[in-house]
């Protein structure tokens, strides 16, 4: 699935033009993304939370050299599933 | 920031369309996400990130109270990865 069969399913359930629907697509993904990017979560009941992690810098290795090399502080994000979207899917 | 929330930032942006609207089309993305994903298919939405299903086989685990062995049944499991360029807007790195 890609954003052409979300524009598609929006188009076809909420009766928007083909246009609109493409629009509101991309402002709904562009918002998530405005969220996220601020550090703030999502959540989402019946699919999931969207989490951006603090990552503190550790020492890494690399694996081909053994070399040591620090890996700096970063911010991560992760999607922990809902228990309704896990039972969906071991229905 | 949940899903109502969500809409209500979206429809600051669409002064022209109603909240209800708006809450269908965010509910139509999920909901149509969450039938993909059951379908077992991926879901790859670009600049944002993918969605795959990974199977998980039978194994036996075990009561960690008890110690009595436990068959745990093969199961599905979703899981995101995000795509780059909402990676780099996280963590803040420059164009």
């Amino acid at each position: 699935m890609t954003k052409a069969d979300l524009i598609e399913e929006v188009y076809e359930t909420v009766g928007f033009s083909k246009k609109d629907s493409a629009e509101l697509v991309d402002l709904v993904f562009n918002t998530v993304k405005e969220t996220l990017e601020h550090g703030d979560k999502l959540k989402v009941s019946g699919f999931g939370n969207f989490i951006v992690r603090e990552k503190k810098s550790r020492i890494g290795r690399n694996p081909q050299t053994g070399q040591e090399i620090e890996i700096s502080a970063r911010r991560v994000l992760t999607f922990k599933p809902s228990q309704v979207l896990k039972n969906s899917l071991n229905g | 920031m949940t899903k109502s929330e969500l809409v209500l930032a979206i429809s600051e942006k669409r002064t022209d369309l109603s909240k209800k609207d708006i809450e269908s089309v965010v509910n139509t993305i999920f909901d149509s996400m969450r039938n993909s994903l059951i379908r077992g298919e991926r879901i790859e939405i670009r600049g944002f990130g993918s969605f795959t299903v990974k199977h998980r086989d039978a194994r036996t685990g075990r009561n960690p109270k008890t110690g009595s062995p436990v068959e745990i049944p093969p199961k599905r499991i979703p899981f995101f990865t995000v795509g780059k360029e909402l990676r780099e807007r996280v963590n803040g790195d420059e164009e």
